[in-house]
């Protein structure tokens, strides 16, 4: 198993150093060259979404990688990196690659002196830390996308087949549940 | 409560790393920056070249300037306050700013304590040209640290000079014994539990960017190479002949800032620099200022 890394802006060294801790094969991918290696998976980490966004299209990882997320491939974004996958954005008219139904707030809790801490639950995993900082929230999720958790009756973990999605960043912590949840998601991706 | 918050501050200036923060003067240029890709803006009124070449004293903007760039972009607001000046930084606060830069940049309004950093809920960067001043300023509640190049010179040699001496003190740190650190905690001037993070993790407890200087992608990229984790750029980018083409380019240079083909490529046709002013032809150094 091997998995991809967006490393255009943001916390990815974090999420190398959870797949380092579960002993899975990783890399960095800066531009279109470290995008075409072989790999099972990928990860969107936190970070600024406009900025990565506007490297995807100016760096022509964009189109291939939303196209291979379409088909199927497991992707796994944190906060910023689920604000790519939104189909819909409903405070900002920027789009990502929107491939997962849900609508999407950014910043929604408001500016740094919102950012917080807490424990949720976690479906199938139960009770993880989760950081939010800056952070968005689920506003609405069509029929197809599961809720793994809430907070304060708000949404902040979802997915849609193979697509994971955390408003919160398990990368700070140090609890590694929620990363094996994804790489599973990548075993049966590759055993089928 | 503090650790919590110091902590989630910490962790803000993560989700910052591999990116550009840009000053900025008004709501146009904040919206360039961010369409650019910037991972966050400094609201000024004026930025460092303008503020060496008007001279006089300089204080933090106008509350209603920062209101309306945090109105217009997205992405994180910081704003600048005088070393030591508190109650600038309580203003910058009551504003919910999401970082203060307590900079060299602005005339100092004390010339011996800082901000006591740890009585705020927001979080601070504060400026360093050693390791030992990185050090007091994060056991003072700083949250991020960023080199003292020379503001406003477009002259990347004191940005350089800070990042080299702060990533082989320490290497030096690592290699010593732990019964010499007591002694290092003396010449440093810096907490023992702090040098002792340093020994053991060969790093700064917190985020460390490059700031000062930075007028081109090579620029940028060098000091990535020099083992920064981000870009601040000045006067740099709405001082030069291309703003936004530039700030783009800086951009992808600090992604990309070990691939020097993709190096050569951004920096074809940016037009023209700022216009830098050498070290040795300044008068005022503000790196000199606060220790």
């Amino acid at each position: 198993m091997r998995i991809g890394i967006l490393a255009l802006q943001g916390a990815f060294i974090e999420h190398q150093q959870m797949l380092e801790e579960l002993r899975v094969t990783q890399f960095l991918i800066r531009n279109l060259e470290d995008f075409l290696q072989p790999m099972d998976g990928i990860i969107l980490p936190g970070g600024e979404s406009t900025a990565m966004l506007k490297m995807l299209y100016d760096l022509e990882i964009f189109e291939p990688l939303k196209s291979r997320i379409l088909s199927g491939f497991p992707v796994f974004g944190t906060c910023a990196g689920l604000i790519l996958l939104a189909k819909n954005v409903s405070n900002d008219s920027r789009r990502g690659f929107q491939t997962m139904d849900i609508t999407i707030k950014r910043n929604a809790y408001g500016r740094q002196l919102s950012s917080f801490k807490t424990i949720g639950n976690f479906e199938s995993i139960g009770h993880v830390p989760m950081t939010f900082i800056r952070a968005p929230l689920v506003e609405s999720n069509q029929v197809d996308v599961q809720v793994l958790a809430q907070v304060d009756g708000g949404i902040v973990a979802v997915r849609q087949g193979n697509q994971l999605g955390t408003t919160f960043h398990p990368e700070l912590d140090d609890d590694l549940r929620i990363h094996q949840y994804f790489l599973e998601i990548v075993s049966n991706y590759i055993n089928k | 409560m503090y650790n919590e918050r110091y902590q989630l501050n910490k962790e803000l200036a993560q989700m910052l790393k591999g990116g550009v923060i840009m000053d900025v003067t008004n709501v146009q240029q904040a919206k360039i920056a961010e369409e650019a890709g910037a991972v966050a803006v400094m609201a000024l009124e004026r930025i460092p070249a303008d503020i060496r070449a008007a001279g006089g004293v300089s204080r933090m903007s106008d509350p209603s300037l920062i209101k309306a760039i945090q109105a217009a972009v997205s992405i994180p607001v910081m704003a600048k306050v005088r070393i030591g000046h508190f109650v600038e930084a309580q203003i910058l606060e009551a504003l919910e700013i999401d970082y203060i830069d307590e900079s060299e940049v602005l005339s100092p309004a004390d010339d011996i304590y800082h901000i006591d950093k740890r009585q705020f809920n927001v979080p601070f960067v504060c400026g360093a040209k050693d390791l030992g001043e990185a050090l007091r300023r994060i056991n003072e509640g700083a949250s991020m640290i960023r080199t003292k190049g020379e503001p406003g010179t477009g002259d990347i040699i004191q940005a350089v000079r800070h990042m080299r001496l702060i990533q082989s003190e320490i290497r030096r740190i690592q290699s010593l014994s732990k019964d010499e650190l007591y002694h290092l905690s003396k010449d440093l001037q810096a907490p023992y539990d702090l040098v002792l993070y340093v020994h053991e993790f060969g790093k700064l407890p917190v985020v460390n960017f490059a700031a000062g200087g930075v007028a081109t992608p090579a620029d940028a990229a060098l000091m990535m190479q020099l083992g920064a984790e981000g870009v601040f750029v000045g006067s740099g980018i709405f001082k030069s002949g291309n703003p936004k083409q530039r700030a783009q380019a800086i951009v992808k240079a600090v992604t990309n800032y070990n691939n020097p083909k993709i190096l050569a490529e951004i920096s074809e046709n940016l037009g023209e620099a700022m216009v830098g002013i050498n070290e040795s032809e300044i008068e005022l150094l503000m790196a000199e200022r606060g220790k």
